[in-house]
């Protein structure tokens, strides 16, 4: 059954019409033509797919189209618009937090929200004390990050450059 | 993927009576679940009702002093939130233990409590199972169990339920607000879920086209600390193999009132009842925690299974509980 939507991609209206059973992530692929998120898993188990809906990271791979009329949504591609690379993704580069890059995209926008997040205040499993600021600690950024896999095993990398963008000084 | 048409109705009781009127109609709120069981066959709707923008999203203070969460409230929102932290502790550590943040971030109040089991079973269509398939028997007895049940199962079904946020809510006393065709009820959230019996596929006491619009906390004591430790098998984005939530009022040395709850355990939040009751009273030391531990797990029965089976889940039970009450009757416990 198909439904008209309208999605906000990375700054731009896009309007199309899914099957309702189209993810978020399909409709970015395969209808937009947009392949920054990735198909890892396709059941929310290693975060290949994460997107920033109106935001706030979240995977694209369990979120269905139709349900988000109107969204807005950022990947990987729409944090560079210009070609200027996002401070995450200059990041990964003077790091080297990556190695066949597939899961980098998803890395990138996780981190975003991420280090959003902290920003707001937001504790995590990691957090000392629930009721103080969390700090961008080692263990902070791998508890916060641990929804996004790396089959290469690039974390020893990719932990210091999220703490590189987040304004860590090594 | 069977196909299914999407209805985003115009209200909250318009939702309502869409799903009660359809047997083939689901609510869909934040899909972390759902969506991947209709990929997966084990959900099959020929209707899905999105809810997730007709709920509240605000918690809100309540007259008695507790908190109103509404149930489109995400996981992430409601574990930062002020006021769960600093007088909810065992909640915001629930939610933090559970799942990743970019989960936390789509999972909402209403849907976390009623996500269904992750045996493997139950989410391989091709394997037999009571829950997904009444009636075409149970493939976790006697195959992979470190996952299933030590407390309360049945011969029908022995999967656990997967909630970390559900085990402090079960200790909170919390109260579910519902909403069906004929109107408004309110559920204590220890009896929202049921025991497997002879009818596993039913996870709640819900009916079809019951929706849950918000949970309420009530005020603890003043005095009450509170604390949530889960065991898993890796630091991070698992589920539990088990876990405790407690709620403990200590003065002089001694245990006035205590609430215990038990995670990756039975098929629902395992309120410790016989714990409780042998804990009351008594002096804060280790001998009657591990005594009331026994008083609970004594009824525990071990499953056997290919993996090895369970049976370490119950000293694991027994020693979590130990170590979380410790924890919250010395001086630098977390409140």
């Amino acid at each position: 059954m198909d439904a008209e939507i309208s999605l906000r991609v990375d700054g731009q209206t896009r309007r199309l019409t899914v099957d309702t059973r189209t993810t978020l992530l399909d409709a970015l692929r395969e209808r937009l033509g947009n392949s920054s998120p990735k198909k890892g898993c396709d059941h929310g188990q290693c975060g290949a797919c994460t997107v920033l809906l109106d935001g706030e990271r979240i995977l694209s791979c369990l979120a269905l189209a139709v349900a988000h009329e109107g969204a807005e949504l950022t990947t990987a591609d729409g944090l560079a618009p210009d070609g200027e690379l996002h401070p995450v993704q200059q990041a990964f580069l003077d790091r080297d937090a990556f190695q066949c890059g597939y899961c980098t995209p998803g890395q990138i926008c996780s981190a975003v929200g991420m280090l959003d997040e902290v920003r707001r205040g937001w504790p995590s499993h990691a957090t000392p004390d629930l009721a103080g600021e969390p700090e961008l600690s080692h263990d902070e950024v791998g508890e916060r990050m641990s929804g996004n896999l790396c089959r290469c095993g690039a974390y020893a990398n990719i932990v210091p450059a999220i703490q590189q963008a987040g304004g860590v000084r090594a | 993927m069977k196909p299914f048409a999407f209805a985003r109705p115009g209200s909250v009781a318009e939702a309502v009576r869409d799903v009660a009127g359809d047997p083939a109609a689901v609510f869909l709120a934040g899909g972390t679940n759902l969506v991947d069981h209709l990929r997966l066959g084990v959900a099959t709707p020929e209707r899905v009702v999105d809810v997730r923008t007709l709920t509240s999203r605000e918690i809100t203070d309540t007259d008695d002093g507790g908190l109103r969460i509404g149930a489109a409230v995400t996981n992430s929102e409601l574990a930062a939130d002020r006021r769960v932290r600093e007088r909810y502790a065992v909640l915001a550590q629930a939610l933090l233990a559970g799942a990743s943040g970019q989960l936390r971030n789509m999972a909402t109040s209403g849907g976390n409590p009623l996500q269904r089991t992750r045996c493997a079973y139950f989410q391989d269509v091709t394997t037999p199972c009571n829950k997904r398939d009444p009636g075409s028997g149970c493939s976790a007895i006697g195959g992979y169990t470190r996952y299933s049940a030590v407390l309360g199962a049945s011969d029908a079904c022995i999967a656990t339920h997967p909630s970390d946020m559900a085990v402090a809510l079960a200790v909170l006393d919390a109260q579910v607000q519902v909403l069906g065709p004929d109107g408004e009820r309110t559920v204590p959230f220890t009896q929202l879920h049921r025991l497997p019996g002879d009818d596993p596929s039913r996870d709640t006491v819900l009916e079809h086209g019951e929706l849950i619009t918000a949970i309420d906390l009530p005020q603890l004591p003043a005095t009450a600390r509170t604390a949530y430790r889960k065991v898993r098998d890796r630091a991070s984005y698992a589920f539990a193999l088990v876990s405790v939530a407690a709620v403990v009022e200590v003065s002089d040395g001694r245990v006035d009132d205590v609430r215990i709850a038990f995670g990756g355990a039975a098929h629902k939040p395992w309120r410790a009842a016989q714990a409780e009751a042998a804990l009351r009273g008594r002096p804060a030391t280790e001998e009657s925690f591990r005594a009331a531990g026994d008083a609970e797990l004594a009824a525990a029965v071990a499953q056997p299974g290919i993996d090895g089976g369970n049976a370490f889940k119950i000293p694991l039970l027994a020693r979590t509980l130990t170590a979380v009450l410790r924890d919250l009757t010395t001086p630098e416990g977390s409140r």
